[in-house]
């Protein structure tokens, strides 16, 4: 019964951190720094996010930045996401496959 | 018939985020079950928080016995980037979404969906947001189970294959913004440097990575703010006045 007590906790923490700058901020924000600040959130956190992590996220190195490289390439050149993403992942099991060859 | 095509792209925009964090929930689900908590344990841990750093450290202070506010300290150190994300959020939002509504969206503001939502070529309606939230939540939830079950449901291969399925996601929004936009791309080469610092730098990897991503997020895009304001299409008619 105590885990049921800690998960939900976790769970209420993270939805209020969610649903608090949500459900308080309803106007368009007016103050250019801050709207700039926010335009500029998502890219610099999903690059964080991304890198270095995507390195270490597959079986190996290698097949990660084949991965990458793919997906980069694919986005250069304004593919959807299902498609940059299933390109990537068929790239890893590509290349883990053929390192297994070596 | 717009709310359904609405609904529709929404649902469509979540399959391959439900398809990564299928893949990374069966390694939550795995980890659950070695850690001693039940199938059912790690299926309400995976449906009623939708987070995936901030799981695997709750995961392992539960496993080790720790407090109830140990736990809530971590879950918000890790977690405070969705408050950031949240924030942007509201800058997406469409006019027609209300108080309500907002209360259900911000439940599954991951960063995947936040990335997906930011990065749709209009703003986002609600019945967009909850047919992007639907498939991420099932599959997240689905592959905790799965992996719960069935330790080796899925050979490795295939599971590594998937792991990169978010990344490539991450990459197909970042990258043809950073093409578009040469402030983008600084911002964007600003964030990759720190987080690789703070990655490798070895007096630095004491900083978790939950707050190593605030920080990276922080700093790259108060720079960009600084060195390259944006115009706000929103607001072109108040610029004139």
């Amino acid at each position: 019964m105590k885990v049921y007590i800690y998960i939900l906790t976790m769970a209420l923490v993270t939805y209020l951190i969610r649903v608090v700058p949500l459900v308080l901020f309803r106007n368009k924000i007016e103050n250019r720094f801050v709207s700039s600040f926010l335009y500029y959130v998502p890219y610099a956190c999903l690059t964080a996010l991304t890198l270095p992590a995507i390195f270490y996220s597959t079986e190996s190195v290698i097949s990660a930045i084949a991965g990458l490289v793919v997906a980069i390439i694919l986005g250069f050149k304004g593919k959807g996401l299902v498609i940059v993403a299933a390109a990537a992942c068929v790239t890893v099991f590509v290349v883990e496959r053929l390192l297994t060859l070596i | 018939m717009d709310k359904k095509i609405e609904f529709c792209n929404g649902l469509k925009d979540g399959i391959p985020i439900a398809l990564g964090y299928f893949a990374v929930s069966f390694s939550f689900g795995i980890l659950a079950i070695k850690g001693g908590l039940s199938t059912l344990a790690a299926a309400i841990t995976s449906c009623t928080n939708l987070t995936s750093a901030g799981q695997f450290a709750g995961l392992q202070i539960i496993i080790a016995g720790g407090t109830i506010a140990e736990i809530i300290l971590t879950q918000f150190i890790i977690n405070l980037r969705y408050a950031l994300m949240s924030l942007s959020l509201t800058q997406k939002l469409d006019k027609s979404v209300s108080l309500g509504q907002r209360f259900i969206i911000a439940f599954g503001n991951t960063d995947e969906i936040f990335a997906v939502a930011m990065g749709h070529f209009k703003d986002v309606t609600f019945l967009y947001m909850i047919g992007l939230e639907l498939l991420p939540l099932i599959g997240w939830t689905g592959g905790t189970v799965a992996g719960a079950i069935a330790c080796d449901l899925l050979p490795k291969s295939v599971c590594s294959a998937l792991s990169l399925a978010l990344y490539g996601m991450f990459v197909a929004i970042v990258v043809p913004a950073a093409k578009k936009s040469r402030p983008v791309m600084v911002v964007v080469f600003m964030a990759a440097v720190l987080s690789c610092i703070l990655y490798y730098v070895p007096f630095l990897q004491f900083i978790s990575k939950g707050i190593g991503i605030i920080i990276c997020t922080i700093i790259a895009a108060a720079i960009g703010a600084i060195l390259f304001p944006v115009k706000q299409p929103d607001n072109e008619t108040e610029g004139k006045a």
